[in-house]
């Protein structure tokens, strides 16, 4: 009995599924970099999220929020909350949302592999993975990302979603990600 | 003068104006020293190269340290706001900024106060802010690359990482995705497009591609877009007709791939010594040039 008020984890596969006939709502946040984290804590306790573009009313400029479940909403503030994030705002979803790019392009240059994620792109040298360029995006975190792993090999490299605060940072992640899969 | 706005990689850097010089591969401004790898300061190095070649104007810029947060561009946009009409220069670009538009529009006000209009360029972050504005009309060029280009082409996208797919399909189709943008009022005055070929078009639609020397392995280098966008900051400052400045400035950025003989590992600075061969090569061919 009431077992639907029972506390504690579901599996992420029992939660995830749960969450498709629900309504959803977003998470509005300061900046990008919380949406990163936010992401990165939701999904890692198997949360059905997802990054999407903000709509059109509550955007300024570099905007993504996280789409979830509203009926879950008490459950994320709280693993939010324990993560010490806090969103701004959280708002119902009145009209189709923004959906981030997710066509990838891949370049092979002999020696070197470069692939692109929307405006990002991320060259690596085929001999020993290491990552030689970093180029496209116009967000003030594309020159610090650079700067940052730029020499390194794909696994010495800090990873764009720990230091990136941007969309222009969060495509770059998409690149890293593809081009890891390769 | 020429202006230009943008952020360096380094949180620890304030927000500082004045008068830039190159040296030892990193630009100087107010004693404080910014290497050149990409973004603003590449813009800065290719500009500084090509203005001492050409005897062409001095160049003062408006910088702060920015990684991504925001920072840094928080504390130029309500300084720009406050101090633009204090200068007077004939080119104004904008580079590496957080897209605001909040702010790129209050910015565009100040602009529109100063005694005299400079020409207006936009690039990069800024380029983003300008178009969500709806204020592309008031910039002279906005110098995307193609995936930028289906960006502005795409009336609903508040950023490139939003581009419809339907959109991005069309990468091959640069005069289609240049007529959508106009169309739908997100171009400036002219576009400079970087690609392979480079377009330059306006509202009537192309005017001139550049497509020689090609090296496949400028798109992998972080910065050639922004030393092509110095580049065009100097010759718009220099009497050229701005077709042709745009013109131009592709065609030396493409000789500096020239006689760089590039890599996909290649830096920019490793470029950018390379700007004085190229600016020969184009502006003065007799006196160096094939």
């Amino acid at each position: 009995m009431f077992r639907f008020l029972k506390k504690g984890k579901a599996d992420p596969g029992e939660r995830k599924s749960a969450t498709f006939s629900a309504d959803l709502g977003i998470l509005v946040f300061e900046n990008t970099s919380d949406v990163i984290r936010a992401e990165t804590v939701l999904k890692k306790a198997g949360w059905a999220v997802r990054v999407m573009g903000p709509p059109p009313e509550i955007r300024s400029g570099c905007d993504l929020v996280i789409e979830f479940p509203l009926i879950e909403e008490l459950n994320i503030l709280r693993e939010l909350e324990q993560a010490d994030i806090h969103p701004l705002s959280v708002v119902p979803v009145s009209a189709p949302l923004l959906v981030p790019v997710d066509l990838f392009h891949t370049k092979d240059f002999g020696e070197y592999v470069m692939v692109r994620a929307a405006n990002m792109k991320i060259t690596v040298s085929k001999k020993d993975y290491r990552i030689v360029n970093i180029s496209g995006g116009g967000c003030p975190d594309v020159p610090f990302l650079a700067q940052q792993m730029v020499g390194k090999t794909l696994s010495e490299s800090p990873k764009p979603r720990d230091l990136g605060h941007t969309l222009c940072g969060y495509a770059l992640q998409l690149a890293y990600e593809e081009l890891t899969q390769k | 003068m020429i202006g230009v706005v943008g952020t360096v990689p380094d949180l620890r850097f304030p927000l500082t104006h004045g008068f830039v010089r190159l040296a030892n591969g990193h630009i100087d401004i107010c004693g404080l020293n910014v290497p050149v790898n990409r973004g603003t300061p590449a813009l800065l190095a290719a500009a500084l190269t090509a203005s001492e070649w050409i005897k062409g104007p001095q160049i003062y810029a408006f910088l702060a340290g920015d990684i991504g947060r925001g920072d840094g561009s928080r504390l130029l946009y309500p300084f720009l706001e406050r101090h633009l009409t204090e200068f007077d220069f004939s080119v104004l670009t904008f580079h590496y900024l957080q897209p605001d538009v909040d702010w790129h529009n209050r910015v565009l006000f100040a602009i529109q106060a100063m005694k005299k209009q400079p020409l207006l360029i936009a690039d990069a972050g800024y380029m983003y802010a300008a178009k969500m504005s709806g204020q592309a009309k008031s910039y002279d060029f906005f110098t995307p690359d193609v995936g930028e280009l289906a960006f502005l082409a795409d009336e609903m996208a508040p950023h490139p990482f939003y581009t419809r797919g339907f959109i991005l399909h069309q990468d091959n189709d640069v005069p289609d995705l240049i007529r959508c943008a106009y169309d739908h009022q997100n171009a400036a005055r002219y576009l400079v497009v970087k690609g392979q070929p480079d377009f330059i078009a306006d509202e009537r639609g192309v005017i001139e591609t550049v497509d020689h020397p090609s090296f496949e392995a400028m798109e992998a280098i972080g910065g050639t877009g922004d030393t092509l966008t110095g580049l065009l900051s100097v010759l718009c400052s220099t009497g050229f007709r701005l077709p042709d400045a745009a013109i131009l400035a592709a065609k030396i950025n493409r000789w500096t791939g020239y006689f760089a003989n590039p890599t996909p590992a290649m830096q920019v600075m490793q470029l950018v010594i390379h700007v004085p061969p190229a600016l020969t090569e184009v502006l003065n061919p007799r006196a160096g040039g094939r």
